[in-house]
């Protein structure tokens, strides 16, 4: 009986390193590609390990191409929409969690319904408007839609945060003469840091990434976010032969702040989605 | 800010947070957020109804205003067999995708119950890197290792004895095109599945499963009478959130068409709408369709919508 437990565990272990394998492989086939010389990643036969590796593909990625201006429209629009996107977001998480007032409700289920929104059937309507407001190829155009797509999770996620900071602390704070904006400042906002951080990061994640609406509004060269850089940078090397060293290790420089960032709020990632119904 | 709260009448005289009381406040607090989502959301959706029954023809390209023609574009759009056929494409895509996905994400959540924790930890961290892949890297790197020449796929699968796949191009056959993106869909979003299946698991009390045990359940009973009832709301809600995202994909099928083969074969509800609007200019149509789109999103995302409503009245 033992015996056949601990057989069955050797193998359940086993399977699991296999598929550990399968799914990690596109990752580390993508950082080991990146380390290749051109004549490694041509020959018929893959090399699977990345020793003798170079590094001249980082630099000529670094060198050649657009990615130092991809990397500052990408910074630029991400610090936009995060910065406001908290700001707001936590204002607005104050008043549903902390409030309870007419068209609190009708607030609730437009935060939950927006969320529900395939974002891929309003691009061709936000592509008007901002064409209509002149902002198409602008910072400012791209950020407004990203902010608005943001917002509604964010403050989702922050209500919970909020609801989590015992009223009675702002009480005590009001007692000893705080106003009420000031026991929200003072007290609520430094214990809400935790649930701005996880948040933030989260919306960062979706911002950073964001390809679709970026390929519609961004269309000139030089306003590409990194991930438009990405495509372009594998597409035109498509057209000839395909630098695909260069291309994995432009993939590198995209994808692993993302995966740093994503480890550090991983374990919220699933909570925040299905909570309320693990909670039963 | 403070000394504007400072002087606000409704702040000097409760001693209790009541919050039955009329106060302005939270009407302030939700200016912003609100300003934002009417910008960014309402504007553009309204827009969109509006421009749903308008009609963008040749003479609009000239100059002209659209002309409102109330549900002809809803109309041309129902009786047109291209559309219907990408449509039915795409629920299909939707089907088999997120029931792969769950299938799979929930075998990998009762793997990870029986075996041991370095295993689970290796098969977590493996799933989390897949997990956090952007998407442009994500298909960046598909396409590489599915390089027709020098990809390591058909590398592989031509080690198996009388196959030989160098040279394969797996984006040109339609039916292989979106089995790749399939395939990648899936290999993305089993971790969430996986995860999410997990955490659920772990609320299964051990007593409950000790109780069944010493009942003489198999293991198979287990799972099927006791596990997977009291973890049904969470699998609910993972599936409807697995048709909403694979229903709406682009990114992926957009990029598989700009390093493969790019046209109507090849394309979902997304990247069709995409091409009406943006490549033709057809913008009524390409509105209708997105109206359309949009519904069939909410009708399949209810549940999911009032489970969350619950969840805020019980706060």
């Amino acid at each position: 009986m033992t015996r056949n437990k601990t057989l069955s565990r050797t193998i359940g272990a086993a399977v699991a390193v296999v598929l550990a394998i399968m799914w990690a492989f596109p990752v580390y086939w993508m950082i080991n590609s990146s380390f290749q010389t051109t004549a490694t990643i041509n020959s018929l036969t893959p090399t699977f390990l990345p020793f003798g590796g170079t590094l001249r593909n980082f630099q000529a990625v670094l060198d050649e191409t657009a990615f130092f201006p991809a990397l500052g429209m990408s910074v630029a629009v991400t610090a936009i929409a995060l910065v406001l996107c908290i700001v707001y977001a936590s204002l607005a998480a104050l008043a549903i969690a902390r409030f309870r007032f007419a068209g609190r409700k009708t607030f609730v289920l437009v935060v939950i319904l927006v969320q529900m929104l395939p974002a891929e059937a309003m691009f061709i309507a936000q592509y008007k408007m901002l064409a209509g407001f002149g902002l198409l190829n602008s910072i400012i155009g791209v950020s407004i839609i990203y902010l608005a797509m943001v917002v509604p999770f964010t403050v989702w996620m922050l209500r919970g945060f909020v609801a989590g900071v015992p009223v009675d602390l702002e009480e005590a704070a009001m007692i000893d003469g705080c106003t009420r904006m000031g026991a929200f400042r003072r007290v609520t906002f430094p214990l809400l840091a935790p649930g701005l951080v996880a948040s933030g990061v989260f919306a960062f994640i979706q911002v950073w990434n964001e390809f679709a609406l970026a390929s519609i509004i961004l269309t000139e060269d030089e306003k590409a976010t990194l991930p438009l850089w990405l495509r372009d940078f594998a597409q035109t090397s498509n057209l000839g032969v395909t630098e695909w060293g260069q291309v994995m290790a432009g993939a590198v420089l995209v994808a692993v702040p993302v995966i740093v960032f994503f480890m550090i709020v991983q374990g919220r990632m699933a909570q925040g989605l299905v909570g309320g119904a693990v909670k039963g | 800010m403070a000394t504007i709260a400072d002087d606000a009448p409704a702040v000097t005289e409760p001693q209790t947070l009541n919050k039955k009381r009329r106060s302005v406040l939270p009407y302030l607090l939700l200016i912003p957020a609100i300003t934002a989502l009417l910008i960014g959301m309402a504007y553009p959706l309204g827009w969109q109804v509006v421009n749903s029954f308008m009609e963008y023809g040749l003479q609009q390209q000239f100059g002209q205003p659209p002309v409102f023609v109330w549900f002809e574009n809803y109309a041309a759009l129902l009786t047109s067999g291209e559309f219907w056929t990408i449509a039915v494409r795409s629920i299909v895509f939707m089907a088999v995708t997120a029931l792969l996905t769950m299938g799979i994400g929930i075998g990998f959540a009762l793997l990870m119950r029986v075996i041991p924790t370095w295993s689970r930890i290796v098969l977590q961290v493996a799933m989390l890197l897949a997990w956090a892949m952007p998407i442009v890297a994500q298909m960046t790197v598909w396409n590489w290792l599915l390089d027709d020449r020098n990809g390591v796929i058909n590398y592989l699968l031509s080690k198996v004895p009388g196959v030989d796949m160098i040279g394969h191009n797996w984006l040109i056959d339609p039916l292989s095109f979106f089995g790749v993106a399939c395939v990648i869909i899936t290999w993305a979003s089993v971790p969430f599945v996986a995860f999410s299946v997990y955490a659920g698991l772990t609320q299964v009390s051990e007593e409950v499963l000790e109780a069944a045990q010493l009942d003489g359940a198999s293991g198979f009973q287990t799972l099927v009478r006791i596990m997977i009832p009291i973890i049904r709301p969470v699998l609910t809600i993972l599936l409807l959130l697995q048709f909403i995202w694979d229903l709406r994909v682009f990114a992926q099928i957009q990029l598989l068409q700009d390093f493969g083969a790019a046209g109507v074969r090849y394309d979902l509800l997304g990247t069709y709408i995409y091409g009406l609007g943006i490549g033709r200019g057809e913008f009524g149509l390409a509105s209708a369709a997105a109206m359309t789109v949009m519904a069939l999103t909410l009708v399949i995302s209810w549940g999911y919508v009032r489970q969350l409503l619950k969840e805020d009245e019980q706060s």
